[in-house]
């Protein structure tokens, strides 16, 4: 699965994009960003306060209990700030 | 209601825009547009008291395109609209220069109105931007800051979640 971040999510952790395989217990967009917070500082960084996180899953937005099953790309980031 | 779905124009570019020749374009050639109403954001050269020296807008390539589309197929279902264009810009921008722009055109002004503003509440809180400021630190350095999310502009996108039950135009 593919896992975007973007805006300061980015900056956090450093990266852009990546290519994860969670455990088969990661079964919701919640549960993920647990498991990524556990990946080291930069993730506990970006992640440290995940009710203000965004997602989206192949590219439409979802909740924290939206499940990942069958999805390609999840993205996390700030709540938005365009127009 | 079932309006008929006409042609949208929906752009998201690094390029500046004409917002002046893009309204025309809405109405070229065209006799039973009665409003139209076009909205145009542009960077302002100071946030928050600061002086700011550019702005720069990231987005979600993909998603933010599916995201604005979706945006206008609610509002041409919601009023019966006979144009829009959306035109969002992304990367970064000088104070003066223009962010964003919303036409939409209509037989009446409050439906112009109406879903003109409606986009633009949802552009500001739904679609996939970001904003980051650069403020002048120094001679050297320049301080950084992502916008933070007003919980103001939330409030205004939420008063769209109840579809109107009558459209204060209906009767003329």
């Amino acid at each position: 699965m593919k896992v975007r971040y973007f805006a300061w999510v980015r900056e956090r952790i450093g990266k852009e994009e990546e290519d994860i395989d969670p455990p088969a217990g990661v079964a919701t967009v919640g549960e993920l960003m647990a498991w990524l917070s556990r990946r080291g500082d930069e993730y506990a960084h970006a992640f440290e306060n995940p009710k203000v996180i965004r997602a989206a899953l192949d590219r439409s937005h979802v909740r924290a209990d939206a499940a990942l099953t069958g999805a390609r790309e999840i993205a996390f980031f700030p709540p938005m700030t365009g127009g | 209601m079932t309006a008929s779905i006409v042609a949208a124009t929906v752009r998201l570019q690094r390029e500046p825009f004409d917002a002046a020749a893009e309204a025309t374009e809405l109405r070229r050639g065209r006799t039973d547009v009665g409003a139209l109403v076009t909205f145009t954001g542009i960077c302002r050269g100071d946030e928050g008291g600061k002086p700011l020296i550019a702005l720069m807008l990231e987005h979600y390539p993909g998603m933010a395109e599916a995201e604005v589309e979706r945006h206008v197929v609610e509002a041409q279902q919601r009023w019966p609209l006979l144009g829009v264009t959306v035109i969002h810009r992304y990367g970064r921008l000088e104070p003066g220069e223009e962010i964003v722009m919303v036409a939409t055109a209509a037989s009446h002004r409050h439906d112009a109105f109406a879903a003109a503003e409606f986009l633009m509440d949802y552009l500001k809180t739904r679609a996939p931007f970001w904003k980051q400021v650069e403020y002048a630190g120094g001679k050297a350095w320049v301080e950084k800051r992502w916008v933070e999310a007003k919980a103001s502009d939330d409030a205004l996108a939420d008063r769209w979640a109840e579809p109107p039950s009558k459209r204060p135009d209906a009767a003329e």
